[in-house]
C-alpha cells in the first residue's frame, strides 16, 4: 500500500519467513515488504540475504535493478503518469510537465508535505485510453488538463 | 423468463474510463426501482472509444449502449433499456457493430462476452473442448497439431510454437515448466492484459494443454506489476480452476497433474525478454542470458521450459478444439492464423481488432482505425512497440505479416499500432527510443548499456546541427553495432525506431541533415 506502515524488523522477518519457501523467493519477498512498508528499508537487505543464503551485495543488486522497488519511503499517495509512446501521441509530455509544475517535484520525488510521490511509468496497457495514469492502484484514462488537475487535487487531499 | 442481465465491463481500460462509477449508479438504480436484475462482470469487447460500453440481454439478443456516464444511467432505465429501447446511446447488437463485424475473433471470441470468472459460462461458450481433445490425442499428437497450425510466438519474435514445444518435450528431465510471458511492456499493446482480465480460463486451458504436451506439471505466469487488475482476476480464476479440477492433481479427471503460480514483475521492461524473465523468475536481477542453452533445454531453475506469450498459449485451446487446419487456413505467407491488432494513441477507433494476417498497414490505419483521434493527418505509425519502426504513409502498402515488415526494416512485434498526427517531432521520438533503451538496458552487454546513452548524445548533436556528416555517420555506425553486437532484442532492435525516423523523416532532424542527405 502507498505510504505503508512504519518499519518494523520483526514484522519484516515474519513476511520474509512467509515467502522464503517459494522457488526464486526474492521478488515475492520484496513485493510483500514494499506492500507493507511502502519501500524497501535498508535494514531489510541483511534479513533477506540471511533468509535466502545470498550476500547483502546480491540482495542490494536485486533491489536496485528493478524500477518498482523504492529505497525511500514514498508519500501518502503515489501518482504514476504514463510517459510511453502511445500516451506521448496524445499529449502526455505536456501533462507530465503540468504535473511536475503543480506538485513541484521531479520524477520519483515526494512533495514537501509528504502527500504525493510522482513517478513515471512506461506503459500501463491503457494505450487505447491515452493519456493514462494510476493513482494508488486505481486507473485513469483519457486525461486532459482538467482531469489531471482533479487527480492531483485528490492526491493532495 | 430468466432474470434480466446487464453486462458491465471491468477491464482496466473500461475502469480507466469510469465503468466502476457507472456500475455503482446501476446498482443504485436497481435498488431504487426494486428490480430483479443480474449484473454480469465481463472483460472488454475492445472498442475503447465506446467504453464504458454496457450490454443488456433482450428477447432479440444482446444490445449495447455506450459510452455511458454515471448520469446517463437513470435516463436509460427510464426509457426502458432493459428491453433494448432506442436511445442516443444505443449502439445496437454488438456483433453488428462494423468494428466487431469485420474481425475474425478466434482467440478473443469470449472476451467481453462471458462472465470472466464463471467456468460454466466458459464451457457454454466453447471452452474446455480443446483440453478434452488434447487429452484424447496424447502428448505427441498435441505437439503435431500445434506445429501443423503454423502458430508462431505472439510475443513478438514469431518463433514456431510447435517446434519450441517439441524441443522441450524431447528434453529428458524429471521436472519441466510452462512459463507464460505476461510481461507485456510494449507501449501500444494491451492484448495480454485484456485476455487475462476478460477470458482468463483460455490462458489456463492453454497452459494445461502445453503441460500435457511436453510433460510439465508446473506453470508460472509472469505478470507485470503495472497490471494489478490482471493479477487480481487471473489469481481468482486460478482458484476457480483449482476448485473445479481444471488445475491440480489429475486435471479434468485425467492422469495429468498441472498447477499454475503467478509471479509479479517489478517494472523492468527487459524482463519481457524470455531469458531475462527466467532470471527474474528465479529471484535474480532480470539480466539477459546468452543462448545456447535454449530455455527449451535449460530454462527455469535449469530445467527444460516452454516460454510462451499469453496470446500464443490462449490460442491453443481453440486450435485444438477446431483443428489445426481451421487456423492454418487463415493468414498470409508464413504468418498463419489471426493476430490481435491493438490500436493505440492518436487513432479514432481505439481498440483491439483481431484479424487474419495480411491486411495492409493503410487498411489498418485508415479504414479500420479511421485515421487520427485529433482529426489531423496521420504522419507516422509505430508498429510493434518501442523497438518497432516508424512507418510513413509511403509504406502503407506493407502487409501485416512478420516477413513483410522485416523486409521494410520493421517488425510487427506483439501487434501494437501507435498512430501519430502531424504534430509529432520525429527527432524527439528517435531520441526517446535511445533514452528508453538506456533506462531499461539490463546492463549485461556493452553496446546496449553504453551505446544507448551515446545514442541520445549523438542525436542531440545532430538536431543542434553540430558536425552533421560526422555525427550522422557515427549514429549509423552506432546503430549497426547495437544491431549486431547486442545479446537481445532491446539493444538489437532499438535501431529500428531510430533509423526509420531518420530515413523517413529527415526534415525533423534539422535543415543541416536534409542538406547532408541530399
Amino acid at each position: 500500500m502507498p505510504g505503508g506502515t512504519p518499519w518494523n524488523s520483526e514484522r519484516a522477518d515474519e513476511i520474509i519467513r512467509a515467502h522464503q519457501h517459494l522457488a526464486g523467493a526474492a521478488l515475492p519477498i520484496l513485493h510483500a515488504l514494499q506492500h507493507e512498508f511502502g519501500y524497501i528499508e535498508r535494514d531489510a537487505v541483511p534479513l533477506i540475504a540471511q533468509a535466502l543464503n545470498l550476500s547483502r551485495a546480491e540482495v542490494h543488486g536485486i533491489v536496485s535493478f528493478y524500477h518498482d522497488f523504492r529505497q525511500m519511503a514514498p508519500g501518502r499517495h503515489i501518482l504514476k503518469l504514463c510517459r510511453a509512446e502511445a500516451c506521448q501521441s496524445m499529449g502526455a509530455d505536456a501533462l507530465a510537465e503540468r504535473a511536475r509544475d503543480r506538485l513541484r517535484v521531479g520524477w520519483g520525488e515526494t512533495t514537501a508535505d509528504g502527500r504525493v510521490t510522482l513517478e513515471s511509468v512506461f506503459c500501463l496497457g491503457l494505450c487505447a485510453c491515452a493519456p493514462a495514469a494510476m493513482l494508488d492502484g486505481g486507473v485513469f484514462g483519457a486525461l486532459d488538463d482538467e482531469r489531471l488537475d482533479r487527480l492531483i487535487d485528490e492526491a493532495q487531499r | 423468463m430468466s432474470r434480466p442481465r446487464i453486462f458491465v465491463p471491468r477491464d482496466a481500460g473500461a475502469l480507466a474510463l469510469g465503468s466502476d462509477a457507472v456500475e455503482r449508479a446501476i446498482v443504485a438504480a436497481i435498488r431504487r426501482r426494486n428490480l430483479d436484475v443480474d449484473i454480469v462482470r465481463t472483460g472488454s469487447r475492445g472498442l475503447f472509444w465506446l467504453e464504458p460500453m454496457l450490454e443488456v440481454e433482450t428477447a432479440e439478443g444482446r444490445v449495447s449502449y455506450g459510452p455511458i456516464k454515471p448520469e446517463d444511467v437513470e435516463p436509460l432505465f427510464a426509457i426502458g433499456w432493459l428491453d433494448g429501447r432506442p436511445d442516443k446511446l444505443r449502439l445496437g447488437r454488438p456483433e453488428e457493430l462494423p468494428f466487431l463485424k469485420r474481425q475474425t475473433r478466434f482467440t478473443f471470441a469470449r472476451c467481453g462476452v462471458v462472465d470472466r470468472l464463471s467456468l460454466a459460462d466458459y464451457r457454454a461458450h466453447g471452452g474446455l473442448r480443446g483440453l478434452e481433445r488434447a487429452l484424447s490425442l496424447g502428448p505427441s499428437a498435441i505437439v503435431a497439431e500445434v506445429t501443423k497450425s503454423g502458430l508462431r510466438g505472439r510475443g513478438g519474435a514469431g518463433f514456431p510454437t510447435g517446434i519450441k514445444w517439441k524441443t522441450t518435450a524431447d528434453a529428458p528431465a524429471a521436472q519441466k515448466y510452462i512459463v507464460c510471458n505476461a510481461d507485456e511492456g510494449d507501449s501500444g499493446t494491451y492484448a495480454d492484459r485484456m485476455l487475462m482480465e476478460g477470458d482468463p480460463f483460455a490462458l489456463i486451458e492453454g497452459m494445461a494443454i502445453a503441460g500435457i504436451a511436453v510433460g510439465a506439471t508446473e506453470g508460472f505466469v509472469y505478470i507485470r506489476s503495472e497490471y494489478p487488475h490482471a493479477i487480481e482476476i487471473f489469481g481468482r480464476a486460478l482458484e476457480v480452476a483449482r476448485a473445479e479440477n481444471l488445475l491440480g492433481p489429475g486435471i479434468a479427471g485425467s492422469r495429468h497433474d498441472f498447477d499454475i503460480e503467478i509471479r509479479v514483475g517489478a517494472g523492468a521492461y527487459v524482463c519481457g525478454e524470455e531469458t531475462a524473465l527466467l532470471d527474474s523468475l528465479e529471484g535474480k536481477r532480470g539480466q539477459v542470458r546468452a543462448k545456447p542453452p535454449l530455455p527449451a533445454h535449460k530454462g527455469a531453475f535449469g530445467q527444460p521450459t516452454v516460454v510462451n506469450n499469453v496470446i500464443s498459449l490462449a490460442s491453443v485451446p481453440a486450435i485444438l478444439a477446431d483443428g489445426a487446419d481451421a487456423y492454418r487456413d487463415l493468414g498470409y505467407g508464413r504468418s498463419r492464423g489471426t493476430m490481435p491488432i491493438q490500436f493505440a494513441g492518436n487513432v479514432r477507433y481505439r481498440g483491439l481488432f483481431e484479424a487474419a494476417f495480411g491486411l495492409t498497414l493503410g487498411e489498418i490505419v485508415d479504414d479500420i482505425g479511421g485515421g487520427t483521434a485529433s482529426g489531423r493527418p496521420v504522419r507516422a505509425v509505430q508498429v510493434g512497440g518501442p523497438l518497432g519502426a516508424y512507418f510513413p504513409r509511403a509504406l502503407f502498402d506493407t502487409p501485416f505479416d512478420y516477413e513483410a515488415f522485416a523486409a521494410k526494416s520493421g517488425l510487427i512485434g506483439h501487434g501494437g499500432v501507435v498512430v501519430f498526427d502531424d504534430t509529432v517531432d520525429m527527432a524527439k521520438q528517435a531520441r526517446f527510443a535511445m533514452e528508453f533503451c538506456s533506462i531499461e538496458s539490463c546492463g549485461k552487454c556493452t553496446p546496449c548499456r553504453i551505446g544507448s546513452t551515446r545514442g541520445v548524445e549523438v542525436i542531440d548533436r545532430l538536431v543542434k546541427g553540430e558536425r552533421v556528416p560526422e555525427n550522422l555517420a557515427l549514429l549509423q555506425e552506432l546503430c549497426e553495432t547495437l544491431r549486431f553486437g547486442s545479446l537481445c532484442a532491446l539493444g538489437g532492435f532499438v535501431p529500428f525506431p531510430v533509423l526509420s525516423a531518420l530515413t523517413h523523416f529527415p526534415e525533423d532532424f534539422g535543415g543541416a541533415l536534409v542538406r547532408a542527405a541530399a
